[in-house]
């Protein structure tokens, strides 16, 4: 590993509701340009972690910083909006869901944001929305609504949209759970694209051949702590500890099914 | 605030509600016979009598009830019908709320499953005793509500025979606001009042509905 | 004394103006009840209770009192406190925040059944929670909220006839003023009804296909 600055650091963060631990002191350091994925059971913490790096979960305790701002500062409220509004226009989140907003055609769910807060011109905002439709491969459905797509389609339409803000960081929830499994091979295809291009990603994921292929670095959590962490072939291949391995044995027995 | 005024006439305020309660009982009474007859005239075998039913749930709910009760109470005499104005307004209300009513009971006699009335009828009950004893039962259950929706619209309803001089809480309030120019403090008594009347109502239907889910 | 609708086309300049009339009152206090809807539904959901509060009370007390009540209020009560408005006008504010009310309950029970999910899509974009409500969440809402606020449109347009009572010369008043001269009242009252009841049909056949148009959209 390099020991350069690192570019999104979380450092030991906690997270409880009431007595319920979520996270148990979790730091992670993501290089610029650097691909990593979280996998592990569910209720392991790992969509909290990824949903506190852009203070959607905000941390009970913990520090998380992108460069050299610090994402989750304690600031009286209406600073508090403003910063964290601008912060996250760096961040791009894509969700399980997709969460497309269904009034807006394609064209304006990929444009409404940076319309809004970067104060693009409709001309810009078309071009920008075009480029990264062109991205995704779903150009052709500029002027469609979001119910006339389906989840692949959806789900490519939603990276779209987060792309559009330039985001420095992209995080996906579960980017390809919702999906039916012929639709899972085109949003990775998306992924894989921005992987080629240096993006840098965090990757919370059920799909194990997928992590294996694209990332530099796996996390394996389970009950809020970080169990193992090490490059994919090692985790996949030669697991040094016990859960990582049961875990991933029973999701191989579960996905040859 | 003029406390004062409102110590000196709330007796008279209260003698109006008194007034509002009975034209709200009344009306009740006739809306729900109304709304029953108008209901199975709806569902009825016969083209003519569902034809009467929709027409008459159309033409009241299509026009305003202030309306209706002008023609009842000013166009009356002209062909026949002499009321004073508290039957005028009984009956015009009750005709108006019935409108609702209907839909309202026939609403919830269709939301029975069909399922109900085929399995009362291959036991062998007739159609009426299917209807008597396995619809209405369950269907009086899911009207209470809606039912209770259609009273508190009509309690408020009441103060449209104040036009008419029905001497009742809207009339009385307007008639101190006349007299006193004091618009808050007669709006804060007559309203006080009608919110009253509406909680307790509301409170009684719900014990209503309450009572007819357990059994 | 009998019927006699020949009297009727005589005064019928009066009353198309009344209908005329009826419409104004009726789309604007439908324009004022719409956006106050929505203000207030906002108001409900997203403030501190202390702004909350007197608007809570407010609508407690405009859905516990009959709407002529509270426009005797507003057309009386505004001129003790020195405001004369035009009864016109007096008669939109007090239809229109009386629906408002009435809508306000419609929108917040949408928004709060739009999906979480759009609101956390729409900050993480960096949308502040006010930009996300007004580009996000509340075209939504109001696009589920169309059909029954329509339904009480309708509820309106007839209780516009009740501002006759503060002296607005619509369809009510104009049928009144016809009488006054006449003394028909059946026939008059009747002509009225009629062109409520087409009003009526009118805005229920947009209604409709509006509806129409929500459903094939989604």
């Amino acid at each position: 590993m390099t020991d350069e600055k690192p570019f999104l650091d979380i450092r030991n963060a906690k997270k409880s509701y009431g007595k319920l631990e979520v996270l148990k002191d979790i730091s992670l350091r993501v290089n610029r340009g650097q691909i990593v994925a979280i996998i592990g059971p569910s209720g392991s913490g790992k969509s909290t972690l990824l949903r506190a790096i852009n203070d959607l979960d905000p941390l009970t305790a913990g520090e998380v910083w992108l460069e050299d701002v610090q994402i989750n500062k304690k600031l009286p409220h209406r600073q508090y909006e403003k910063h964290i509004n601008q912060v996250r226009q760096n961040i791009g989140m894509v969700f399980q869901h997709f969460n497309l907003f269904p009034h807006l055609s394609v064209r304006e769910n990929v444009t409404l944001a940076p319309k809004m807060l970067k104060g693009l011109s409709d001309d810009e905002a078309e071009e920008l929305a075009r480029e990264q439709l062109e991205k995704v491969g779903m150009i052709d459905r500029i002027d469609y609504y979001p119910s006339r797509l389906s989840g692949g389609q959806k789900q490519r339409v939603a990276i779209a949209r987060a792309l559009a803000m330039k985001p420095k960081v992209m995080l996906f929830d579960e980017a390809t759970s919702a999906l039916d499994p012929e639709l899972v091979e085109e949003v990775n295809l998306v992924m894989k694209k921005l992987a080629e291009e240096h993006m840098t990603m965090v990757i919370v994921t059920h799909e194990m051949g997928f992590a294996e292929s694209v990332c530099d670095r796996v996390l394996f959590m389970d009950q809020g702590v970080v169990v193992e962490e090490g490059p994919p072939e090692k985790i996949f291949r030669n697991p040094d500890n016990e859960r990582t391995q049961n875990f991933l044995r029973k999701h191989l027995a579960n996905a040859n099914r | 605030m003029d406390v004062d005024l409102m110590m000196r006439v709330y007796p008279f305020f209260l003698k109006a509600a008194v007034v509002t309660i009975e034209l709200s009982v009344l009306t009740t009474i006739l809306g729900l016979i109304m709304g029953s007859l108008g209901a199975a005239a709806r569902l009825s075998r016969f083209a003519a009598l569902r034809w009467i039913g929709a027409a008459y749930v159309s033409v009241i709910r299509g026009t305003p009830a202030l309306i209706q009760l002008f023609i009842l109470y000013f166009g009356g005499p002209q062909i026949g019908i002499q009321l004073d104005a508290f039957s005028a307004g009984v009956i015009g209300l009750g005709v108006n709320i019935g409108a609702y009513m209907t839909e309202t009971i026939r609403g919830a006699i269709i939301a029975i499953d069909k399922g109900q009335r085929e399995a009362a009828r291959t036991l062998g009950m007739s159609q009426v005793q299917s209807f008597r004893k396995v619809v209405l039962p369950q269907a009086a259950r899911l009207m209470i509500r809606p039912l209770g929706v259609n009273i508190n619209a009509l309690i408020k309803g009441t103060a449209l025979v104040a036009p008419i001089s029905v001497i009742e809480l809207t009339y009385t309030a307007q008639r101190y606001i006349g007299s006193t120019y004091k618009p808050f403090e007669m709006f804060l008594l007559a309203g006080v009042l009608y919110m009253v009347i509406i909680y307790v109502t509301g409170r009684g239907i719900a014990w209503l509905d309450r009572r007819a889910r357990i059994v | 004394m009998g019927l006699d609708f020949s009297v009727v086309p005589k005064f019928l300049d009066i009353i198309l103006l009344g209908v005329l009339w009826t419409i104004g009152i009726t789309a604007g206090a439908a324009i004022l009840s719409f956006f106050g809807g929505i203000f207030f539904a906002v108001i409900a959901l997203y403030t501190h209770w202390i702004i909350r509060l007197p608007f809570r009370l407010f609508e407690w007390l405009f859905m516990g009192t009959p709407l002529l009540l509270q426009l005797f209020l507003i057309y009386f009560g505004l001129v003790q406190v020195g405001i004369d408005l035009p009864a016109f006008v007096a008669g939109v504010i007090g239809l229109g925040l009386h629906f408002a009310v009435y809508n306000s309950e419609l929108i917040q029970t949408a928004i709060v059944a739009v999906d979480r999910g759009q609101m956390e899509a729409a900050r993480t974009l960096g949308l502040s929670r006010g930009q996300a409500l007004r580009k996000v969440v509340v075209p939504q809402a109001v696009r589920d909220v169309i059909p029954p606020i329509g339904n009480n449109m309708i509820a309106l347009l007839k209780d516009s006839a009740l501002v006759s009572v503060i002296g607005v010369s619509e369809l009510t008043l104009s049928a009144q003023r016809a009488i006054g001269r006449t003394y028909r009242p059946f026939e008059f009252y009747v002509v009225a009804a009629a062109f409520y009841y087409v009003i009526n049909l009118g805005m229920e056949w947009v209604l409709r296909r509006i509806e129409r148009r929500i459903q094939a959209a989604r």
